[in-house]
């Protein structure tokens, strides 16, 4: 399914969602939609809910009430295809501190079929190049961050092979010139028909189609 | 490539970058097959005839070392985290890191079990059922060992669950193999102990990856 501007539908509805722990209401009564071009920030205080929400809408997370649709289907039966469409990163790297750059990236993007030259081009976009053959132990908590990252530089152009991002806390660690070019990918995707669900303390400016969900705000 | 392939492939990369990790279990097969004559009797005929058992016993205790970090990096690091959300099939998964576990463990103390028996005294008639019935029983033994280490992967120190959860699993298996290895030794069939350690082999090859990956899911359903 395409789109009109040639970009993949993307189309995920949540609906009267409800989620406590610890017998503390996270968020109740809560409708979330994300299509093309979005940009969803998830705001809020410590301990909100924002990464229970994030790993609710990438699927991960299956003890809620209320119902999650990807492009009209419950989330349980699209989830291999829904699968296939995000990108999820979590606030753990899954970064193997005995590997390469290269070795790990070759890892995190297996279900993509890249180049290896691709990869290097991405891994370049972080500025690891002179890095490709450290072990990620030899590297600043920053920098394995930025191989993580990696991931967000392999489609330049377009939406990429995952159109939908979900970034938990994408920003931890980097310096100012990593966050700059964090957000320029961001406005980049959403610009070419992506979206992105994204939690951040972080005030992410001039990105127009920005939407804010404070989750502070509705508990 | 699949991630699973990907995954099997980085996981004997990290093995070659880190050798100690299966290298101790090995040094430790090889210290109690080593240490067993000097506590005992070193009288060659009853060390040929307990050599099986101690074999055996001394290959299930040092695989049980190597399973308490068979999927802990990978909850700790997010790997985990990452095949969840890559929508392909845990089953394959935990058929691969359990085959990738057979191939640094198993494999090698079904390698390097003849030296031991050459050590023990075993019979000559025996090193057939010694090598086959390890290097079908191992197998099992990691496969076993995957639900063990899936379960107690969130576990601060799970190694003593661990053991506490999957010893009387691996006690069937003992018993056939090292029953195998005995009666080889004393020239009688071993045939049909074998044919239940393959029964026990293609069971567990079905129905441990449906354990290992609602397992896994549990560990990160918080």
């Amino acid at each position: 399914m395409t789109a009109d501007t040639g970009q993949p539908i993307i189309d995920l509805k949540a609906q009267a969602l409800f989620c406590e722990r610890d017998d503390r209401v996270l968020f109740q009564q809560l409708d979330v939609q994300v299509g093309n071009g979005d940009l969803l920030q998830l705001a809020g205080p410590n301990g909100a809910g924002k990464t229970t929400l994030l790993r609710l809408l990438a699927g991960l997370n299956h003890d809620y009430q209320g119902d999650v649709f990807w492009c009209g289907q419950p989330m349980a039966k699209a989830y291999p295809d829904y699968a296939a469409q995000r990108l999820y990163m979590g606030h753990l790297s899954a970064v193997k501190k005995a590997l390469t750059p290269i070795e790990n990236l070759r890892w995190l993007t297996a279900a993509w079929c890249m180049s290896d030259e691709q990869l290097w081009q991405a891994l370049d976009a972080v500025e690891l190049y002179g890095y490709e053959e450290t072990p990620c132990q030899q590297l600043s908590a920053g920098q394995q961050r930025r191989v993580g990252l990696a991931r967000l530089a392999l489609a330049p152009q377009g939406t990429g092979p995952a159109p939908l991002w979900i970034l938990d806390e994408p920003f931890t660690a980097l310096d100012k010139a990593g966050v700059a070019w964090v957000e320029q990918r961001l406005q980049q995707h959403v610009e070419s028909g992506g979206a992105v669900i994204i939690t951040s303390h972080h005030a992410l400016e001039g990105i127009a189609s920005l939407r804010q969900l404070d989750l502070g705000a509705q508990a | 490539m699949s991630l699973v392939g990907a995954t099997v492939k980085r996981d004997f990369l990290l093995a070659a970058r880190n050798p100690g990790e299966w290298l101790n279990p090995l040094m430790f097969f090889l210290m109690v097959a080593a240490l067993f004559p000097l506590a005992v009797d070193p009288d060659p005929k009853f060390l040929g005839k307990i050599a099986g058992g101690v074999i055996w016993v001394a290959a299930l205790l040092a695989t049980l070392l190597s399973l308490d970090a068979l999927f802990k990096a990978d909850v700790e690091d997010g790997s985990l985290e990452q095949w969840l959300a890559s929508g392909e099939s845990l089953y394959a998964m935990a058929l691969g890191k359990a085959l990738v576990h057979w191939c640094i463990s198993g494999l090698p103390l079904t390698l390097m079990a003849p030296v031991l028996g050459l050590m023990l005294n075993l019979p000559q008639s025996a090193y057939v059922a010694l090598i086959a019935s390890l290097a079908i029983g191992t197998p099992v033994l990691s496969l076993l060992g995957a639900v063990g280490a899936a379960l107690t992967a969130g576990v601060r120190s799970g190694g003593l669950l661990l053991s506490l959860l999957i010893l009387p699993l691996y006690i069937p298996v003992l018993i056939f193999a090292a029953s195998s290895v005995y009666h080889a030794g004393i020239g009688m069939a071993y045939n049909g102990q074998l044919g239940f350690l393959g029964a026990i082999l293609a069971l567990s090859m079905c129905l441990t990856p449906f354990a290992v990956s609602a397992a896994l899911k549990l560990n990160l359903s918080r």
